[in-house]
């Protein structure tokens, strides 16, 4: 059989980034509640010239906005580089692999690949939870894709090719969760990922820890650590308690409560953490939650 | 009743490939109605088994394997052949293969795919829960149904909102994944969560069409007229 045309778009700034070698930079938005999309480039021209990509998040914590693909659309038309995030919770295969040629046909190559909220977590508890199928099954779908095949084994008219991460997080908290972490990191790797994000962390030792675990597994995949920029104590305490692998260290909660800028702690605290991990991984995700004017000021930090 | 039907001869050939040694339960319920148990089909079985160079230790039936107490007094006489076996290849619905693994300290292969419920779920059950998925993979994941035990019915793992051991969704309720991971430790059979698991047929959960065809099906039909 004839060999199928690959289409190729340009390798990303994002991946280029990446693929150098080079300490790489990430943040990400959220679409809003309504369609007017001025608001997402606002925030973007921030960040502009700052970082490398810029992840649209697919309706964070199952709460119904604007879609991560026409937000990463726009990006692009306005010179950024998106990394579109695609959650399984919301489309069966049908929609996901169509959305995924969708987005290489806008020329949209970044992927991250999640799970996604289950749906009771937002603010359509009643809506029907899809999952048709797992993170790990999305990138082997995008894979297969990528051979010129569907999920079904039709031919497709051309290969796409992405540049495809996942998640992982190295704040389980038990020793299944832990270990399972890793099972499901490596057969995510087997399945196509080229660079994963982690969950948020606070409390670098527990990030070495990690890193170095994957090292003696011999997973050599790029990794870019979570950070969370830190507005107040308050956050701190919610975020210990209702968020499943984010941990808070003490000490850090004290500094916020300790001081009134809370924006330059909020700085400073990300650009130590940052300044402490860097030895240890690929790069960071930045997620300002808002702040994203504050991003420079990390950035700008970074040894 | 509980309808079930056999699990390609292939698909159970690929699932016992690196075993060699197999013991054989049936459960007497509802597949000797379903024609996908009783002794003839168990022996059969054990010949194809057996053709294809496998040991095949013992052959047992019990009356209701939805029931651990009753596995547990059924199992105690044979433990030596049980023990000997690398596993255990089970003819029941879902329900009678996860309390198998429950009891058995063994890796328990679905022979069977349980495809819809024609009445009660287990004649005799626990907390074991079924969903009728028609494609089950039981015998990777520890006995544990991912189907009907985790919400985003995942196959390959947990997801991250799992935290102290329970499900994002409800903080009373084990992750799935907490009990898989315990159940194959257990059994020093971890290796088993190394292999990816592609998406589950979705097709499989429309009633079967042999099934519509039935006197059964028809005379319920004719009543809704
Ligand atoms: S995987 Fe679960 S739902 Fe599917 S047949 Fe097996 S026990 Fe039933
Ligand atoms: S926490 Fe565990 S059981 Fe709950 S949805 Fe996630 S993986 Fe499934």
């Amino acid at each position: 059989m004839e060999e199928l045309e690959k289409t190729t778009i340009e390798e990303s700034k994002f991946e280029k980034a990446l693929k150098s070698g080079k300490f790489t930079i990430t943040s990400e938005l959220g679409p809003p509640k309504g369609v007017d999309i001025e608001e997402i480039k606002d925030a973007a021209e921030l960040l502009r010239d700052v970082i490398d990509g810029i992840n649209v998040t697919d309706l964070q914590s199952s709460v119904m906005r604007l879609g991560s693909l026409t937000c990463c659309h726009f990006l692009k038309e306005w010179g950024f580089d998106p990394i579109f995030q695609v959650t399984c919770r919301d489309r069966n295969r049908l929609a996901l692999q169509s959305d995924l040629m969708s987005a290489y046909a806008m020329g949209i190559r970044n992927i991250l690949a999640l799970t996604g909220d289950y749906t009771t977590t937002g603010d359509h508890p009643q809506a029907c939870p899809v999952f048709d199928l797992d993170s790990v099954q999305l990138l082997w779908a995008i894979k297969t894709l990528e051979e010129g095949k569907d999920l079904a084994g039709n031919e497709l008219t051309q290969k796409p090719s992405f540049f495809k991460g996942a998640v992982v997080n190295p704040g389980a908290d038990t020793e299944a969760s832990y270990e399972l972490q890793i099972i499901k990191m490596k057969k995510k790797v087997s399945q196509g990922a080229q660079f994963f994000q982690t969950q948020a962390i606070f409390d670098a030792e527990v990030f070495k820890k990690f890193m170095e675990r994957i090292h003696r597994e011999n997973i050599n995949v790029p990794v870019l650590a979570g950070i969370i920029l830190l507005k107040s104590e308050k956050m701190a305490n919610y975020m210990n308690k209702f968020v499943p692998g984010v941990f808070v260290p003490e000490a850090i909660i004290k500094k916020m409560e300790a001081t009134q800028d809370k924006a330059s702690m909020c700085i400073e605290i990300a650009s130590t953490l940052i300044n402490e991990i860097k030895p240890y991984c690929a790069g960071v995700h930045i997620q300002a939650l808002g702040w994203e004017r504050h991003i420079p000021a990390v950035v700008k930090n970074i040894k | 009743m509980i309808l079930t039907e056999f699990k390609p001869i292939e698909e159970i050939l690929l699932k016992l490939k690196d075993e060699k040694k197999i013991f054989i339960i049936g459960c007497c319920g509802c597949p000797e109605g379903a024609n996908t148990g009783g002794r003839k089909v168990l022996a059969d079985m054990k010949e194809q088994l057996e053709k294809e160079g496998k040991v095949v230790t013992g052959i047992l039936e019990i009356d209701f394997l939805c029931q651990k107490a009753l596995i547990r007094s059924r199992i105690k006489p044979r433990t030596d052949e049980i023990n000997n076996a690398d596993s255990v290849l089970i003819f029941s619905c879902g329900i009678g293969v996860q309390s198998s693994a429950a009891v058995l300290n063994k890796i328990c292969h679905p022979a069977l795919n349980t495809t819809t419920f024609g009445g009660i779920t287990g004649m005799w059950q626990g907390t074991e829960r079924c969903d009728t998925c028609g494609n089950c993979i039981l015998d990777c994941t520890g006995g544990i149904c991912p189907y009907s035990s985790c919400p985003k019915k995942l196959e390959n793992g947990p997801c991250a909102g799992q935290s102290k051991g329970k499900c994002e969704t409800d903080p009373e309720k084990d992750c799935a994944w907490e009990l898989i991971y315990k159940n194959l430790k257990k059994i020093d059979r971890l290796d088993i969560l190394d292999q990816f698991i592609p998406p589950r047929d979705y097709s499989k959960i429309l009633p079967p069409a042999k099934l519509r065809k039935t006197k059964l099906w028809a005379l319920d039909e004719e009543e809704m007229i």
